[in-house]
């Protein structure tokens, strides 16, 4: 239990999957401009995070992995540079079926997360996310309980980026400096305040 | 006859400050910080994106007539996709240590919203040769704004530009630091935050 918690707070804080790996700007730029599409976009993140990585996980190392297609009788082949490719048919294939289950169970909820679903499938941090679960060798739980961190510190960083922002429009930025360069500044002193959770351990 | 018409110039031209894509459009952001620690991961990374992009957008352009337009997103991601697979295997034969650096990044170029923007915005309009021109514009200008990021990261961060130290000894020996907060994250969002600042100023844009 404690590895979990300590793999959630290393994903959520330490290693900021934004802060820290720079993945999901682009969305994180454009978006932060409003605090409700901010929120909505950062749970449909944690969501669509959450669902795909086990899910990627299961089909990398039964089919993609050096040796995973032993139990269909071919132990010699190695189908993983298809590992790209496959990952991003899968996250967009799930991003598809989330969205139609939400609709049909959920009309609220797709009331407000339906609109930024589609802008998912290409946010770097998920496909970042699956790619990373690879690259360390998590097993099934690590790799939701990774998928689940990383959404959350998306969240958290986009949610304090916009109410920073609805804050600054009282401030007098210089005028060639607002936009992008404001933002690519406050981002960096974000990101500043979460490495201070560095020496943690749980 | 000259090699390039005036209008091929700058398709190649605007791209690098006048309408950069990071610095103005603000796209591709996402796989583009992270090599930014040295100055070879950053010229290997925007090498690796210059020729998905150039090598993407003519094969889209190619086969505009013949992609039906419900299905091109599908169509052009799994050109893209195909285009990185083959870039990172050969950065994995040729260039392995380089590679093993650069880790998830070639291979979230498929992600880079750089691609995909110019794949819709200019590939699906326009013929195979000014796409070409146009992925290798772009692309050199996503590249210059990686490497200036990379250089002052590099030169602040360690004093060291494409791995020779530029910082003299005395300098160190008179109590000269590197910047530590340099070879961390925050180093480059600020970094990138100044350049965006001093290109909008130079290059007279309005703001948003």
């Amino acid at each position: 239990m404690e590895h979990y918690l300590s793999l959630i707070t290393k994903a959520v804080f330490v290693e900021n999957i934004l802060l820290a790996y720079f993945l999901g700007m682009c969305s994180f730029l454009a978006v932060s401009k409003k605090v409700d599409a901010s929120i909505g976009l950062g749970f449909a993140v944690i969501f669509v995070l959450t669902i795909t990585s086990p899910v990627n996980w299961f089909i990398y190392s039964f089919l993609l992995a050096d040796g995973a297609l032993v139990w269909l009788g071919f132990p010699d082949v190695n189908l993983s540079f298809l590992k790209p490719i496959v990952f991003i048919a899968v996250i967009a294939a799930m991003v598809q079926l989330v969205e139609m289950v939400i609709d049909r169970f959920s009309p609220a909820l797709y009331q407000s997360l339906g609109i930024f679903l589609p802008l998912i499938a290409v946010n770097c941090s998920i496909l970042g996310g699956s790619l990373f679960l690879v690259e360390r060798d998590y097993n099934l739980i690590e790799s939701t309980v990774f998928g689940f961190g990383s959404g959350l510190g998306w969240f958290l960083a986009i949610a304090s980026m916009a109410s920073i922002r609805y804050r600054l429009r009282y401030s007098n930025v210089p005028l060639k400096l607002r936009g992008v360069g404001i933002t690519m500044l406050l981002t960096g002193l974000i990101s500043i305040a979460f490495m201070s959770f560095g020496g943690i351990q749980l | 006859m000259p090699l390039l018409s005036k209008q091929s110039k700058n398709t190649i031209v605007d791209p690098l400050m006048a309408n950069n894509p990071i610095g103005l459009q603000v796209l591709g952001i996402c796989s583009a910080l992270a090599v930014t620690l040295r100055i070879d991961t950053a010229v290997v990374m925007t090498l690796a994106v210059i020729a998905v992009l150039c090598i993407s957008n003519t094969v889209i352009s190619i086969l505009r007539s013949m992609i039906p337009a419900k299905v091109r997103i599908i169509v052009q991601l799994s050109i893209i996709a195909s285009m990185v697979i083959l870039t990172d295997l050969i950065l994995q034969a040729y260039m392995y240590d380089i590679s093993k650096e650069l880790t998830v990044f070639v291979s979230l170029i498929i992600t880079n919203c750089i691609i995909m923007g110019r794949a819709e915005a200019f590939a699906m309009q326009n013929g195979p040769w000014k796409s070409f021109l146009d992925g290798l514009g772009n692309g050199m200008g996503y590249g210059l704004i990686l490497i200036a990021v990379a250089f002052f990261r590099e030169l602040l961060g360690s004093g060291t530009i494409y791995g020779f130290q530029v910082i003299p000894d005395s300098f160190y020996a008179a109590g000269y630091e590197n910047m530590g907060l340099m070879t961390l994250s925050p180093g480059a969002f600020i970094i990138l935050g100044l350049i965006v600042w001093a290109q909008r100023i130079i290059g007279k844009v309005e703001p948003e």
